[in-house]
C-alpha cells in the first residue's frame, strides 16, 4: 500500500498478521484494510483475536509474522510518530483507584511527549464534559461505578486531537443512555473526519454506528467489507402469508424469485432481489466457506433476468393470478444472520 | 446522566474547547503523513507527573511515617528509661543523651538493615508491575510514553523515593532529639568536635551515602518488576534479594564474594563521621552500586523492551 493518495489510503494496513502464544494461535494470518474515514466494526466472539489483534495494531505485542501499518506508517517501529494521533481505549479501561478522574487522564496526557503541558488542564476539561463527566473530575476512580470507568477511558482517547480512533468495547458496562451516548460521539468523531475503529460483540451496535465491518473467528478474519455489502443487502426475502400456495409458487417462479426453505408456519419465503430496498447488492469478501446466511443459492434459470423485482410489483401480480394474499412482508438480511453463518451458532450473541 | 453533552452526528459541536485548544480542526488533521516531532518535549512532565503520583500516594506516605517513627520510639524509650548502659543496643545509643543529634545517626543505622530495603523494595518493586497490575501500563505505552523513556522515569521515581527515604529518618532522628535532648558541638569519631550546624550536614552526608547504598537494590527491584504483573510479587521479591545479600554477607565462607554484594558497603558510613572525612568508602559504594545499575537496567531495558503487554 502507498501512502499517496489520500482517497484510497487506508488508516490501519495489516499483512498476514499472526501471534502464537505457545502452541496456540491466537491470530493467524489477518489481512485488515481500513479505510480512512471509516467507522469500522471489528467483530468476533470471545476469544476469537480481536483484542489481541489490537495490541499488536498499537505496538503492545509483538507480531509472531507479518506486519502492521497504522496511518500509513510501520508499526511499532515508528510508534512515536503514529501513537500521538491514535486514541485507543484496549481491553477496559484502567487507571489509578487513589487519584481522581482529572488527575487520572492529567497523569496519562503527561505520558504523550506530543501532548502541550500549557493547554493540559484544559484539554482535560474538555475531554470530561464531552463524556458527561465534569461533575465527578474531582472524584477518585475508586469511588467510580464501571460505566463511569468506562466513560474517563473514552475521554482518555479523546484527551488530543486524533486521526484514528481504537475503542475496543466501548460501551462495555454501559447503560442504555450511555450506549447512545457512545454512539452519537463516535458518529461526530467521523463527521469530523476521524477514523473510529470500534471492537465489539454486540451485533445492533456495529450495525447502528458502522460504515465497514470485519468479522474475526477463531484468528482468523472471516470477512470484511461494507456493511451493506457483508449484510448481503440484495438477497431481501419475501414472506408471503397465502391459502393459495400453488399458484403464488407459479407466480414466483415467473417472476424468477427462489424459494428460500418452502414454507415455514404456513408462510412461503421467497429470496430475491428486491428493488427499493435503499441498499444495492454487493459482494462481501469472503475468506472463509459459509458464505450465505440463509442458503438461498438461486437454482439454474430462476435468477431473475436483470433487474430489481420491486415489492409492489410482486403483490400485483399475485393479486393479478388470484392469489389471497393475507400478509406479505420484505424482509432484510440481517448482520446477525451473516455472522451466525460466519462464526457458528455458538457465539455469544448478547443483545 | 447528561445526553445533551454529547454532541448529535449532524451538529458536531464546533464549540467544544477540545479542538480551539489544539488549533486544528479534527477532518484537517486526517491524511497529515507529517509526524508531530516538532512538538515533542522531554520526558520532565512525566518525571513530575511520576514523582508527584508517588509522594501523593497514600502507601508512600505511610511508608515515611513508618520510617519516621523509628527515631521517635527510640528517642522516647530512651528519655523514658534511666539511663542506657554503654555498650548495649546500636552504637551511639548510649550518646543520645548528651547530644540530641545522635538520634538521627542512630535511627538510620537501624534502618539500614530492614526498613529501607523494605520500603525501597516495595516502591522499586511496585514500578513497572504495578502499572501492569493497575492496567495502566498499556495506556502510559499508547500515550505513547516509549519504553524506554518510561523504564528511565520509573526508575528516577525509584531513586526519588531512595533520596527522601533516609533523609525522612535523619532529619525526624535530629528533630525529636533535639526536642528531647540537649544539643551542643558533637565529638565525633575521631575526637574532633564540630557545632551542631556542622553536624547537620554530617546527617545529611550519611542520608547521601544510604541514598546511594539503595540505588543497586533499586535497579534489582526495577528488573524483577518487569518480568511479572503481580507488583506484590516484584516487592517480596526485591526485599527477600536484600536479606538474602546481607545474610552472604555474614558468612566468612564466602568471603571471595563480598565485593560484589550490593550490601557489602552498607554500613560504611562510619568514616563520613570523621575529621577529614574519608571518602574512600563512599567513592567505592558509589562504584559498585553504578555496577548494579548498568547490569540491572541492561536486564530491565532487555525484557521490557520486547516484552508483550497483556495486562
Amino acid at each position: 500500500m502507498t501512502a499517496a493518495g489520500r482517497g484510497t489510503e487506508l488508516a490501519i494496513e495489516t499483512r498476514g498478521l499472526s501471534k502464537r502464544f505457545g502452541h496456540q494461535l491466537a491470530v493467524d494470518g489477518v489481512n485488515l484494510s481500513v479505510p480512512s474515514g471509516s467507522v469500522f466494526g471489528f467483530l468476533g466472539p470471545n476469544g476469537s483475536g480481536k483484542t489481541t489483534t489490537i495490541r499488536m495494531l498499537l505496538g503492545l505485542a509483538g507480531a509472531t509474522e507479518g506486519s502492521v501499518s497504522v496511518l500509513g506508517l510501520e508499526m511499532p517501529d515508528r510508534f512515536h510518530e503514529v501513537l500521538p494521533r491514535v486514541g485507543a481505549l484496549v481491553e477496559g479501561p484502567a487507571f489509578y483507584p487513589f487519584l481522581s478522574g482529572a488527575a487520572n487522564l492529567r497523569r496519562l496526557d503527561a505520558a504523550d511527549p506530543y501532548a502541550a503541558t500549557s493547554t493540559r488542564r484544559a484539554r482535560v476539561e474538555a475531554a470530561l464534559e464531552r463524556v458527561g463527566l465534569s461533575h465527578a473530575a474531582g472524584k477518585k476512580v475508586r469511588a467510580y461505578s464501571l460505566g463511569m470507568k468506562q466513560r474517563l477511558g473514552i475521554a482518555n482517547a479523546l484527551l488530543s486531537p486524533r486521526e484514528l480512533l481504537v475503542l475496543d468495547e466501548p460501551t462495555n458496562g454501559l447503560d442504555p443512555q450511555g450506549t447512545r451516548e457512545v454512539r452519537s460521539l463516535v458518529r461526530s468523531l467521523a463527521a469530523d473526519g476521524a477514523t473510529v475503529f470500534v471492537s465489539s460483540h454486540l451485533l445492533a451496535e456495529v450495525e447502528q454506528i458502522c460504515t465497514h465491518a470485519a468479522v474475526m473467528s477463531a484468528g482468523r478474519l472471516v470477512a470484511q467489507g461494507t456493511l451493506p455489502e457483508l449484510r448481503d443487502a440484495g438477497k431481501a426475502r419475501i414472506r408471503l402469508v397465502t391459502p393459495d400456495a400453488g399458484l403464488a409458487e407459479g407466480v414466483f417462479a415467473r417472476l424468477g424469485m427462489t424459494p428460500v426453505g418452502g414454507r415455514s408456519n404456513g408462510a412461503l419465503v421467497y429470496s430475491a432481489s428486491v428493488g427499493e430496498a435503499g441498499v444495492p447488492a454487493g459482494t462481501a469478501a469472503r475468506a472463509a466457506p459459509g458464505g450465505h446466511a440463509d442458503g438461498a443459492a438461486p437454482p439454474d434459470g430462476a435468477e431473475p433476468a436483470g433487474g430489481d423485482v420491486v415489492p409492489e410489483a410482486v403483490v400485483a401480480a399475485l393479486v393479478a393470478a388470484g392469489v389471497r394474499v393475507r400478509g406479505f412482508a420484505v424482509e432484510q438480511g440481517s448482520l446477525e444472520d451473516r455472522f451466525v453463518a460466519l462464526t457458528g451458532e455458538g457465539f455469544d450473541i448478547a443483545q | 446522566m447528561p445526553s445533551r453533552e454529547v454532541p448529535d452526528r449532524e451538529v458536531p459541536n464546533r464549540a467544544l474547547p477540545i479542538r480551539e485548544v489544539a488549533g486544528t480542526d479534527g477532518a484537517a488533521d486526517v491524511g497529515t503523513a507529517e509526524p508531530p516531532s516538532d512538538r515533542s518535549s522531554s520526558g520532565w512532565p512525566l518525571l513530575a507527573s511520576e514523582l508527584a503520583v508517588l509522594f501523593r500516594r497514600r502507601r508512600t506516605w505511610a511508608m515515611m511515617l513508618a520510617l519516621a517513627a523509628v527515631p521517635v520510639l527510640m528517642a522516647i524509650a530512651v528519655r523514658a528509661s534511666s539511663a542506657v548502659p554503654p555498650g548495649r543496643g546500636p552504637a551511639f545509643l548510649d550518646r543520645i543523651t548528651q547530644n540530641g543529634l545522635f538520634v538521627g545517626v542512630t535511627a538510620m543505622l537501624v534502618c539500614v538493615p530492614l526498613f529501607l530495603p523494605l520500603t525501597v523494595g516495595v516502591v522499586a518493586g511496585d514500578t513497572i508491575a504495578g502499572e501492569a497490575g493497575l492496567g495502566t501500563l498499556r495506556y502510559l505505552l499508547v500515550a505513547p510514553a516509549g519504553r524506554v523513556r518510561l523504564l528511565l522515569v520509573k526508575y528516577a521515581g525509584a531513586a526519588g523515593f531512595c533520596i527522601v527515604a533516609p533523609l525522612v529518618v535523619a532529619l525526624a532522628g535530629a528533630g525529636i532529639g533535639a526536642a528531647l535532648f540537649p544539643v551542643g558541638p558533637v565529638t565525633l569519631l575521631s575526637g574532633d568536635v564540630i557545632t551542631p550546624e556542622e553536624a547537620v550536614v554530617r546527617l545529611v552526608l550519611v542520608a547521601a551515602y544510604l541514598t546511594v547504598s539503595l540505588l543497586g537494590l533499586s535497579a534489582v527491584g526495577l528488573f524483577l518488576s518487569t518480568l511479572t504483573d503481580v507488583p506484590v510479587g516484584a516487592m517480596a521479591a526485591t526485599i527477600v534479594i536484600s536479606v538474602v545479600s546481607q545474610v552472604l554477607g555474614e558468612l566468612p565462607q564466602l568471603e571471595w564474594l563480598h565485593p560484589w554484594l550490593f550490601s557489602h558497603y552498607w554500613f560504611g558510613f562510619a568514616d563520613l563521621l570523621r575529621q577529614p572525612i574519608a571518602w574512600d568508602a563512599f567513592g567505592d559504594n558509589a562504584l559498585l552500586q553504578a555496577g548494579y545499575i548498568a547490569v540491572f537496567g541492561a536486564l530491565a531495558y532487555g525484557r521490557f523492551v520486547t516484552k508483550d503487554i497483556l495486562s
